[in-house]
């Protein structure tokens, strides 16, 4: 940049503007100008080819096809479909089925490895040993491969439907899957989602008014506890004011397979399971280095101000292990979203399997990876917006 | 007070050393201070010890007790369970090397074993020369030819024989070695002054970090026959070679953007007030130090592209987990899924823990270098 200050302060020559490589303004215009050039060039190049090729194959280009009959079936879905319906329905449900499984996926991965990462720092030589080896084991094998294991263990190790295993009552676990069964329908799981929703509205407003106060007046007030019984309280008031339904949908075998209650099929239970174990290798090594990165100093201070061990680790140590966690923790969490796509190899219907039976059955081979990398990105970007916000909420206000 | 020094009851010459007290040293104070220490981790450390007890001994005696030995048929190992390690023997040839023709298998073994010679002698630092470079591509020609064959008397073999364990080292290997060069300009164009390349190299490697693996993959297999001229057509594995130079590439410019950004300042300037141009202070002053400060990174970026290398598998290549899966899904043979994906992930975590291992390693070394 200074060299630039240098080179503009010259005189330029008379007679108006010269065209000389040696002129840092003219020689960054010149490269970048050449380098957009070329870029384009190849772009061109691409789109000229994909459109002589597919007007020679005559495939239509376009996302028409969206609106005819899917005609294929899928496995499992969380909305209502038929193979009747769309291919962009089709399409909706896989997303739909991803965004299930990442969503589960990385609360149970942060459970997960929030514990191992902080086994692996246990004065319990015997705890520490046991999360570095699993550790150590998980993160160098390849997660597809552990994808593969889970998923035999449950449809080749398992007994077929009708030999089931039966641990506990209403619990079936067969080569299908797992059966567990459900409360039927009741008008009262409704009014009980309404009572939480009530108790998540007071319980924020109850924090603030706490906060508030005890800034005023100093007087602290027991914000968790009540909060707890807000949270509990209130729905179970409206689950014994609805009379306290207890009927199940219990599974029974009928024909060659369960009927009633939930299931956890075998596809849904390895990728799962799957990305749950391998990300949480990752994920507790980066909660034991946000921890080790807290000075000791830290937690010294903080006993000596004479706070308890419990807000000491609440108030002094995770705010400040925070910080140093949440950055890779995005790319964790990021990380696991786009291996879900790892699911079109042992058959769950996510949206790169389903795109994957779309392009094949209609030759829309461009707009059907456009769509699972448009929807990834889609993915990727609201995961990253919602952790810099908190990010950014908890980082450090220097003054 | 100093008068009475010689007047109390003082010993004469040295006192005997003392033991220490037996609780403090020995395996009982090590059990005490790591296993017992409180309450809580006694309990913990009484339930681990009873888990281990209950899931060890069935695993060791699955492993090797009970294992059935080599050359036990599949009936006979079906229904005495136990691992059956006929499974790897018999299966071993094909899991390693594929299709490739059963007499010239002898040439995957010594790509194999080229690669591995290549990778270790790059850990050394003392080789950390220019002609490593060269090193390299002799070495990668020797692994052409050795594969494809057709000249010095080799038979050839069509590349869609290949498989197994070289297959899984070449993905890599070229994937990385051609990624590199790439990741330096992309790293370079997004710490660039000029905005067009800014936004371009951001575009890039933003773009290719935001999807999944197997959706460049798909791009490989399904479109780029679309992006070529008529006529013109690229095999299979070429393809996904591309693919997985296209999302190395990005992944590693990150690493490497990370050691520029790491470069002070001033080593910027003082480039400039030297008087070199940009290439110049770029190739001996920048690159020279931020390259150094990410290899540990970039050690971490070859460890998950090796593994990524298994899913080749989706688009329909033998690599190392392919040819297993493979293996599996002969008739005789169902069912010992658990042997093979044992022996194979085996292999992964050799060559995945190895490399991990020594970038920590680096990262003290190095760490070592820049203490004042």
């Amino acid at each position: 940049m200074a060299s630039e200050t240098r080179d503009t302060a010259r005189p330029s020559a008379p007679g108006g503007v010269s065209f000389s490589l040696s002129d840092p303004t003219v020689r960054a215009v010149f490269y970048q100008v050449l380098v957009v050039g070329i870029v384009i060039a190849v772009g061109w190049f691409l789109i000229h080819n994909t459109l002589d090729n597919l007007s020679k194959r005559s495939i239509a280009t376009g996302f028409g096809f969206l609106d005819r009959e899917a005609s294929f079936g899928i496995g499992e879905s969380l909305i209502d479909y038929h193979p009747r319906d769309s291919y962009g329905r089709a399409f909706l449900v896989g997303v739909l089925n991803t965004l299930k499984v990442s969503i589960i996926g990385v609360v149970l991965a942060t459970v997960l490895g929030t514990l191992i990462g902080v086994a692996r720092l246990s004065s319990n030589w015997l705890i520490a040993k046991l999360a570095s080896t699993y550790v150590e084991i998980v993160r160098n094998i390849p997660p597809l491969l552990q994808l593969f294991f889970w998923y035999a263990l449950v449809s080749e190790s398992m007994p077929p439907v009708r030999q089931a295993l039966n641990p506990i009552p209403g619990v079936f676990l067969s080569q299908r899957g797992l059966f567990v069964p459900v409360p039927s329908a009741d008008p009262v799981w409704g009014t009980m989602g309404f009572a939480l929703a009530i108790a998540v509205i007071a319980v924020i407003f109850l924090r603030r008014w706490a906060k508030a106060r005890q800034e005023r007046t100093g007087q602290p007030f027991p914000v968790g506890s009540a909060s707890l019984g807000l949270l509990i309280g209130l729905p179970l008031i409206a689950y014994i004011a609805g009379g306290a339904p207890t009927a199940l949908d219990v599974p029974k075998l009928q024909g060659f397979n369960f009927v009633g209650g939930v299931v956890i099929t075998p596809e849904f239970f390895a990728i799962l399971v799957g990305l749950v174990v391998y990300t949480a290798a990752f994920i507790a090594e980066v909660v034991r280095s946000g921890i080790l990165a807290v000075n000791w100093g830290q937690t010294e201070a903080a006993r000596a101000l004479g706070i308890d061990s419990g807000k000491t680790l609440r108030l002094v140590v995770l705010p400040q292990a925070l910080r140093v966690i949440v950055p890779p923790l995005t790319s964790q969490y990021l990380n696991l979203t786009k291996n879900s796509s790892l699911a079109l190899a042992i058959g769950y219907p996510d949206l790169v399997s389903i795109a994957n039976t779309t392009l094949n059955q209609t030759g829309q081979a461009i707009e059907g990876v456009a769509m699972i990398m448009g929807t990834y990105l889609v993915i990727s970007l609201g995961i990253s917006i919602f952790m810099n916000w908190y990010n950014k909420r908890i980082a450090l206000v220097e003054r | 007070m100093a008068n009475n020094v010689h007047t109390g009851n003082v010993h004469s010459g040295n006192i005997p050393d003392e033991r220490p007290p037996s609780n403090t040293v020995g395996p009982v104070a090590w059990l005490r201070n790591n296993l017992f220490n409180t309450w809580y981790n006694a309990l913990l450390t009484i339930l681990i010890a009873w888990l281990l007890f209950k899931a060890i001994p069935p695993l060791l005696d699955w492993l090797i007790f009970s294992a059935n030995s080599f050359g036990t048929p599949p009936q006979v190992c079906r229904q005495e369970g136990g691992a059956c390690w006929t499974f790897v023997s018999e299966k071993l040839r094909f899991v390693m090397f594929g299709t490739f023709p059963y007499d010239e298998q002898w040439r995957p073994l010594i790509t194999i074993v080229i690669i591995i010679a290549l990778v270790l002698a790059s850990c050394d630092r003392r080789f950390w020369k220019p002609w490593l470079a060269l090193v390299w591509i002799a070495g990668l020609t020797a692994v052409g030819v050795l594969m494809w064959g057709g000249v010095l008397g080799l038979t050839y073999v069509e590349n869609t024989l290949w498989g197994g364990l070289p297959l899984t080292l070449m993905l890599s290997v070229v994937g990385l070695s051609v990624a590199f060069p790439a990741s330096v300009l992309l790293a370079l164009g997004r710490r660039s002054q000029l905005p067009a390349i800014r936004v371009i190299s951001v575009t890039y490697i933003e773009l290719i970090r935001g999807v999944p693996l197997i959706s460049l993959l798909f791009m490989a297999s399904v479109m780029f026959p679309l992006f070529l001229p008529t006529g013109v057509n690229f095999d299979k594995l070429l393809r996904a070679q591309i693919a997985f130079i296209m999302f190395a590439a990005a992944y590693m410019a990150e690493a490497i953007r990370g050691g520029l950004q790491a470069i002070p300042k001033g080593q910027y300037e003082a480039a400039d007030a030297l008087g070199l141009n940009y290439w110049q202070a770029m190739g001996k002053i920048i690159l020279p130090q931020a390259l150094a400060i990410s290899i540990p990174p970039l050690v971490n970026t070859f460890i998950s592209f090796f593994k990524d290398t298994s899913l080749v598998i989706i688009i329909g290549l033998y690599d190392l987990l392919g040819t297993a899966k493979a293996a599996l899904s002969d008739p005789a043979w169902r069912g010992f899924y658990r042997e093979a994906y044992l022996f194979i992930g085996v292999i992964y975590w050799v060559f995945c823990f190895s490399m991990s291992k020594y970038s920590q390693k680096l990262e003290r070394d190095l760490r070592r270098g820049h203490r004042r």
